[in-house]
């Protein structure tokens, strides 16, 4: 095991995707949005509020780590809208065989409550939330109301 | 298969060939027959009896036949059946439908599981393009859509008329003077898409300050359930109404449009001055219509 990473808070795994860089305190919401709960069956390491070294300044990032699992970039990108600094590192047999920054999607389905109450997409309909990320925020398909401010309390 | 969803899914082309399309049918009414063994459903959650009469109208002009639900009472909907349900089930019978219904979006919502065309007739606070489309076209009736000036009063914060009346119009350079109680101007979020779009937007404290530079007044309602109290809900709503007097200012061949119906903004006096055109808009409604219907069935 002479690649095995040294040094780190919570072990290296052998297959899997590791999700660097999170806003500190956010990897919880990351989870969330990933979709992994308790109830599902990854194995999970989550690491809050490390401290890290960016660009020669320290600050706190939380780590996640998914085991068995590689996360299609289409499902971590979703993490852009809450931490776009977080960085994707896919690893097989304990080397970092990926890595990539995450990108804001065009579309969010599903990701979002709209704020309009009278919005179709929070009635008893068989439809998921649908968004356009725009310049001036998140934009409702259904009922154009524009999310500007807070996004991570409006996550489904 | 095309839809009519909301105005902001118009470029400024297809806005024109529309109206031009109005124009030709409203030339000639007699002899349009395109809707010939089509039926149509009118499907209409929410109580509007005008846009209603106004699309079954257009429809019957047209060589059509509609079906109606206009009641949610007893039908399957107070049962608790989704729109998505309703509208695949009514989709088999028809061949196009026209929604109206109180929740936002709800027009899109019908456009993904229908399987015919479907025509919005308003949605909650949100779309209502055909109103867009002949408040547009009563307004060409009178002068070139371009570098028009147009005064907006009101309730400009609710008013979904007013609103994709702004976005439909920033098509075409015009500028936007909002004259609205404080609370209910028009939103920031839609100032800025205008400015955006290229259109000048400038509010006003008064209409008298303006009036003498208008081409257009686009005047409505503003609810008495805003206000905390009747008394300063009487005292704004009379400093926002269209008179005579007021209008003595104004520009040759301006015009006064109003969505109707009017509760006290128009003084009835202005009915008889060649600026009103709000019953001719309303009356518009029909060739309108009838454009929308021949353009997506
Ligand atoms: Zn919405």
């Amino acid at each position: 095991m002479e690649d095995k990473p040294q040094g780190l808070l919570i072990s290296p795994i052998k297959d899997g995707t590791v999700i660097d860089h999170i806003r500190a305190g956010a990897a919880l919401t990351v989870l969330r949005m990933l979709g992994i709960t308790g109830q599902t069956e990854e194995e999970l390491s989550i690491a809050t509020n490390v401290t890290s070294m960016t660009c020669g300044q320290e600050g706190k990032k939380d780590i996640v780590k998914v085991s068995n699992r590689e996360l299609s970039k289409e499902e971590v990108d979703r993490i852009a809208l809450i931490s776009p600094k977080a960085t994707i590192n896919i690893i097989r047999d304990y080397i970092v065989a990926e890595k990539k920054g995450v990108e804001t999607p065009k579309l969010l389905y599903g990701i979002i409550k709209c704020t309009n109450s009278g919005c179709i997409s929070n009635a008893n309909e068989p439809i998921k939330s649908a968004f356009e990320v725009t310049e001036a925020g998140l934009h409702c398909l259904y009922c154009d109301t524009v999310i500007t401010t807070d996004i991570e309390s409006h996550i489904i | 298969m095309k839809h009519i969803i909301s105005i902001k899914d118009f470029g400024k082309e297809e806005i024109d060939s529309l109206l031009a399309r109005a124009g030709a049918i409203d030339a000639a009414p007699q002899n349009q027959k395109t809707l010939d063994g089509k039926q149509v459903a009118l499907l209409f959650f929410e109580p509007s009896t005008r846009t209603r009469m106004s699309f079954a109208s257009a429809v019957a002009r047209l060589g059509g036949t509609t079906i109606t639900v206009d009641s949610v009472e007893g039908s399957s909907i107070s049962k608790g059946e989704t729109l998505a349900d309703t509208v695949r089930v009514v989709s088999s019978y028809v061949d196009a439908i026209v929604l109206r219904h109180p929740k936002e979006g709800a027009a899109r919502l019908a456009s993904e599981f229908a399987s015919v065309p479907v025509i919005n007739a308003g949605d909650g606070a949100g779309q209502h393009p055909s109103q867009t489309l002949l408040d547009l076209y009563t307004i060409r009736q009178s002068m070139p859509l371009k570098n028009i000036h147009i005064g907006l009063l009101g309730d400009l914060r609710y008013g979904r008329t007013t609103h994709s009346l702004a976005y439909a119009l920033s098509n075409y350079n015009v500028t936007i003077h909002t004259i609205a109680p404080p609370t209910l101007e028009l939103p920031e979020s839609l100032v800025d898409e205008l400015h955006r779009r290229g259109c000048t937007v400038q509010e006003h404290a008064d209409i008298t300050d303006i009036i003498p530079n208008l081409d257009v007044i686009y005047t409505t309602r503003i609810q008495r359930e805003r206000f905390p109290d009747a008394a300063s809900y009487y005292n704004v709503a009379e400093s926002y109404r269209i008179t005579p007097e007021i209008l003595d200012e104004r520009k040759e061949g301006m015009i006064v449009l109003h969505p109707l119906p009017r509760a006290g903004e128009i003084d009835p006096r202005v009915d008889e001055l060649p600026c009103a055109r709000y019953f001719e808009q309303a009356r518009n409604g029909v060739p309108v219509r009838m454009a929308m219907l021949e353009e997506v069935i």
